[in-house]
C-alpha cells in the first residue's frame, strides 16, 4: 500500500529526514517511534504534503502512484488521512460544517453525489457513538476553543467519517489521559480493516497496549535505526532511546 | 468647492431646504452656516487623511426626488428578509413610499415610519431628539444632512414596551438616482425598559450607477433598555456612501451594533456612541468586504463619559484585488469614567498583494483605574490552515474561500438576531463564490 524509498526532506536549510525506507502492506498497522527531533512528525506530515518541508530525494508510491506528485487534497481524496499533532483551529465554521464540506469533496472526487446535510447527520451520529460525544460538539466552531483531548478525539472523529484507506496518527496520543487513549484507541481499532493500513506516530510505548502494530520502528536522526515486532516498543520503553541514539552516533 | 454643491442645491431660498416645523428651520439654517464654512473635508484634515472625498466635492448633485412609480415589489425582493412580520419601510431614491412598505403588527404606542409624515404630525416628540444629539460639528456631511434632511426611518419605542419583531429600513436607489444626492435621516428613540432591532439597508436597483447617499441616523436609548442595531451598505459599486450613526445611551442600557460594509466606491461609515450613564454596554461589530478599486472606511468613536460601563468593538475586512480600507477606532475615556472596560480590535485579510489598509487605533485615556485594549492585524490566510482543509480533501480554492468565509463569520456570529445572522452569512457567501 505505502512504499517509501529513500526519502530525504528539509525544513529550510535544515535536512530532517535523512534517506527513510519504509514499506506498509494493506491491513498492518505500523508504528514509528522516537525520541523528539527524530524526525518522525516530518515524516508523517511529508506523507500528507506539508508546505512546510521539502522533498529533496526519494520517492513514495501509494497504490503504486507517485504520492509525492500528488496535491494534498488529491491525498486526502484518494484515500490518505493525516490526524494532526496540532490540529488547527477554525473560528467562524462549525464542525458540522467543515466536516461535511471534506466529506462531499472526498465523495465528488469519487464520482459519488454528495450529501445533504439531513443525510450527513444520520452518518454522523454512529461516527459520534464510535468517540463518545454527543452531537453538541458538531455545532462548536472547527476545534476552536477545544481542550487537547477534545481536539484528538475530533481529529479520530474526521478520520472515523472520512474512512481513509492510509491512516498516519501524528502523535495523537501525546498529552492525553489514559480514558481519552482509550477512545482514540477504540477509534483507531474500530475503524481497522484488511483493506487499510495504519501508521502510529508516537513518543510513548502506551498507545501501543491498546493498538497492536504489527511493526515497529524506530527513527533516530532522521533514518530508520531499528525494526522489529511489537515487542521492540516494549523494550524502547524500558530502555528509553539513548541506547539507540549511541549506535546511530556510532554509526555516523 | 462646496460652491458647486450649494449651487445646484441650496441656492439659498431655502427651497431646498425640505419643509418642517418652526423649531427646525433655524436648526437646518445653522447647519447650512456650518458647512458654508467649513466646506467639504480635504485630504489635509485629520479624518479624512486617507479618504478623498473630492470626487463628491467636486461633482454637481441634484437633489434626488423618489416617487417610486415602476418599482415592484417582486424588484425589492432580494433585499428583504426574515418574516413576513416585520415592519419593512422602503424608501426609493429618499422618499418613503407606502405602498411599498409593510406594517408589521407593533406593540401600542409604537411608531415607525416615515420621519417626514411624523415632522408634519407630531413636531413635538420630533424636537427633543431630531438634530439634537448628532452635532453639526461632527463632520461637513452631518452638517449637510441636518440642512437638507427630507425623509427617512423614524422609530419610537415606549418605555417597557418589547419590540418582539425587528423594522427594517430599505433605502433603495433606482437608475433615476444616478447623478443626484439623498440624504436618509434616521431617528430610532428606545425608551426606558424598551427592547427593539433596527436594521437599515442601503441597497440599489442600479448596481452601475454613480450617486451619492450622505445617510445620518440619530438613536438614543433610555435606561435599562436593548437595541441591536444592523446596519447593511450594498449601494452600487460606483456610487459614494458617507453615512453617519450616533448613539447616546443611557445608563444600564445595552447597544449593539453590526456595521455591513459591501458597496460603494468609496463608502465612508462613521459610529460614534456616547456613554452618558453608568453601567452601559457597548458591542460594536463591523465587517467590510471590498474589491476593485473600492475604499470602505470606517471610523468609530466611543465616549466613556461615565464609570463602570463596557465596550467591546471588533472590526474585519476582507480586502481583493486593489480596493482599500481604513479603520479608525477612537476610544475616550474621561477622568470620572473609573473601571472602564474598552476592548478594541480590528483584522484584516488580504486576498491580493495590491490591496491596502490603514488602520489606527486612537484611545486617549483620563481615568486611572480602567482596562483598555486594543490590537490590529493585517495579514492573509493561514497556511497552516489552508493545509488542514486541503489534508482533509478540500481543493486548495475551496479551502481558501471557506477559510475566507469562516474569518467573516466569527464576526457574523455575534448578531443576536437569526435571520439577520444568516442574511449576512448569504450576503458572504453569494460574495466569496462559496454555497
Amino acid at each position: 500500500m505505502l512504499e517509501i524509498k529513500g526519502l530525504r526532506a528539509s525544513a529550510g536549510d535544515k535536512e530532517i529526514l535523512k534517506g527513510i525506507d519504509l514499506t506498509v502492506k494493506v491491513g498492518e498497522v505500523h508504528a514509528v517511534m522516537g525520541p523528539n527531533g527524530s524526525g518522525k512528525s516530518t515524516l508523517a506530515q511529508v506523507l500528507a504534503g506539508h508546505p512546510a518541508y521539502e522533498v529533496t530525494a526519494g520517492q513514495v508510491l501509494y497504490e503504486g502512484k507517485d504520492l509525492l506528485d500528488m496535491e494534498p487534497e488529491e491525498r486526502a481524496q484518494s484515500g490518505v488521512f493525516l490526524a494532526f499533532q496540532y490540529p488547527v483551529e477554525i473560528p467562524g465554521i462549525s464542525n458540522a460544517y467543515f466536516l461535511r464540506a471534506a466529506y462531499n469533496e472526498i465523495r465528488k472526487a469519487k464520482g459519488l453525489e454528495e450529501v445533504d446535510s439531513m443525510d450527513f447527520l444520520d452518518l454522523l451520529e454512529e461516527k459520534l457513538r464510535l468517540v463518545e460525544w454527543g452531537p453538541e460538539i458538531m455545532n462548536r466552531a472547527v476545534n476552536s476553543g477545544f481542550s487537547g483531548g477534545e481536539k484528538k478525539r475530533n481529529e479520530i472523529l474526521q478520520m472515523a467519517v472520512l474512512e481513509p484507506k492510509l491512516a498516519i496518527l501524528d502523535e495523537t496520543d501525546s498529552g492525553l489521559d489514559i480514558d481519552a487513549v482509550r477512545i482514540v484507541a477504540r477509534g483507531v481499532n474500530a475503524l481497522r480493516r484488511p483493506d487499510n493500513a495504519t501508521v502510529i506516530v508516537t513518543h510513548y510505548q502506551r498507545l501501543l497496549n491498546y493498538i497492536i502494530p504489527d511493526r515497529v520502528h524506530v527513527l533516530v536522526g532522521g533514518r530508520i535505526a531499528k525494526s522489529g515486532g511489537k515487542e521492540l516498543a516494549l523494550e524502547l520503553e524500558a530502555r528509553g532511546y539513548e541506547w539507540l541514539e549511541e549506535e546511530a552516533g556510532a554509526v555516523l | 468647492m462646496s460652491q458647486t454643491y450649494l449651487r445646484k442645491t441650496g441656492d439659498g431660498s431655502g427651497t431646498a431646504m425640505a419643509e418642517g416645523p418652526d423649531w427646525l428651520e433655524p436648526v437646518r439654517r445653522a447647519a447650512m452656516d456650518r458647512f458654508t464654512e467649513t466646506g467639504f473635508p480635504t485630504a489635509r484634515d485629520e479624518e479624512w487623511r486617507f479618504t478623498p472625498v473630492a470626487p463628491i466635492a467636486q461633482g454637481t448633485w441634484r437633489e434626488a426626488a423618489g416617487t417610486g412609480r415602476g418599482i415592484t415589489r417582486e424588484q425589492l425582493a432580494p433585499f428583504i428578509f426574515g418574516h413576513p412580520e416585520w415592519t419593512t419601510l422602503v424608501f426609493v431614491d429618499g422618499v418613503y413610499v407606502e405602498a411599498l412598505s409593510s406594517g408589521g403588527a407593533l406593540a401600542a404606542g409604537v411608531r415607525a415610519g416615515s420621519l417626514a409624515a411624523a415632522l408634519r404630525a407630531d413636531g413635538n416628540l420630533l424636537e427633543k431628539h431630531l438634530a439634537r444629539h448628532a452635532p453639526i460639528e461632527t463632520s461637513p456631511f452631518t452638517a449637510l444632512s441636518t440642512a437638507f434632511m427630507r425623509d427617512g426611518g423614524f422609530l419610537h419605542v415606549p418605555a417597557n414596551t418589547d419590540l418582539s419583531q425587528p423594522v427594517h429600513l430599505v433605502f433603495v436607489t433606482t437608475a433615476e438616482v444616478a447623478g443626484s444626492v439623498a440624504h436618509p435621516r434616521n431617528l430610532v428613540v428606545i425608551e426606558r425598559g424598551a427592547r427593539a432591532s433596527v436594521i437599515e439597508s442601503y441597497v440599489t436597483l442600479a448596481p452601475g450607477a454613480t450617486y451619492w447617499t450622505n445617510a445620518v441616523t440619530e438613536v438614543v436609548t433610555g435606561p435599562n433598555s436593548w437595541l441591536e442595531h444592523t446596519r447593511i451598505q450594498r449601494e452600487s459599486e460606483r456610487a459614494y456612501h458617507v453615512g453617519l450613526t450616533h448613539v447616546e445611551q443611557q445608563r444600564d442600557s445595552h447597544y449593539r451594533s453590526f456595521s455591513m460594509a459591501m458597496g460603494g466606491a468609496l463608502a465612508r461609515h462613521n459610529l460614534h456612541v456616547r456613554l452618558s450613564g453608568e453601567n452601559v454596554e457597548t458591542l460594536m461589530y463591523g465587517l467590510y468586504l471590498t474589491r476593485g478599486e473600492q475604499l470602505a472606511d470606517n471610523h468609530t468613536a466611543i465616549y466613556h463619559d461615565q464609570p463602570n460601563c463596557r465596550s467591546w468593538e471588533v472590526y474585519k475586512g476582507i480586502l481583493d484585488d486593489r480596493s482599500r480600507a481604513v479603520f479608525n477606532g477612537k476610544v475616550f475615556v474621561k477622568p470620572e469614567a473609573q473601571k472602564t472596560d474598552a476592548k478594541q480590535t480590528n483584522r484584516n485579510l488580504l486576498l491580493s498583494d495590491t490591496a491596502k489598509v490603514n488602520t489606527k487605533p486612537q484611545l486617549e485615556i483620563f481615568a486611572d483605574d480602567v482596562k483598555c485594549t486594543h490590537g490590529a492585524t493585517v495579514g492573509r490566510l493561514d497556511d497552516i490552515a489552508l493545509f488542514y482543509a486541503r489534508s482533509r480533501g478540500v481543493p486548495a480554492a475551496e479551502a481558501q474561500r471557506l477559510l475566507t468565509y469562516a474569518f467573516a463569520a466569527e464576526v457574523i456570529e455575534e448578531v443576536a438576531l437569526e435571520p439577520v445572522r444568516d442574511e449576512l452569512e448569504r450576503l458572504v457567501r453569494e460574495r466569496l463564490g462559496t454555497v
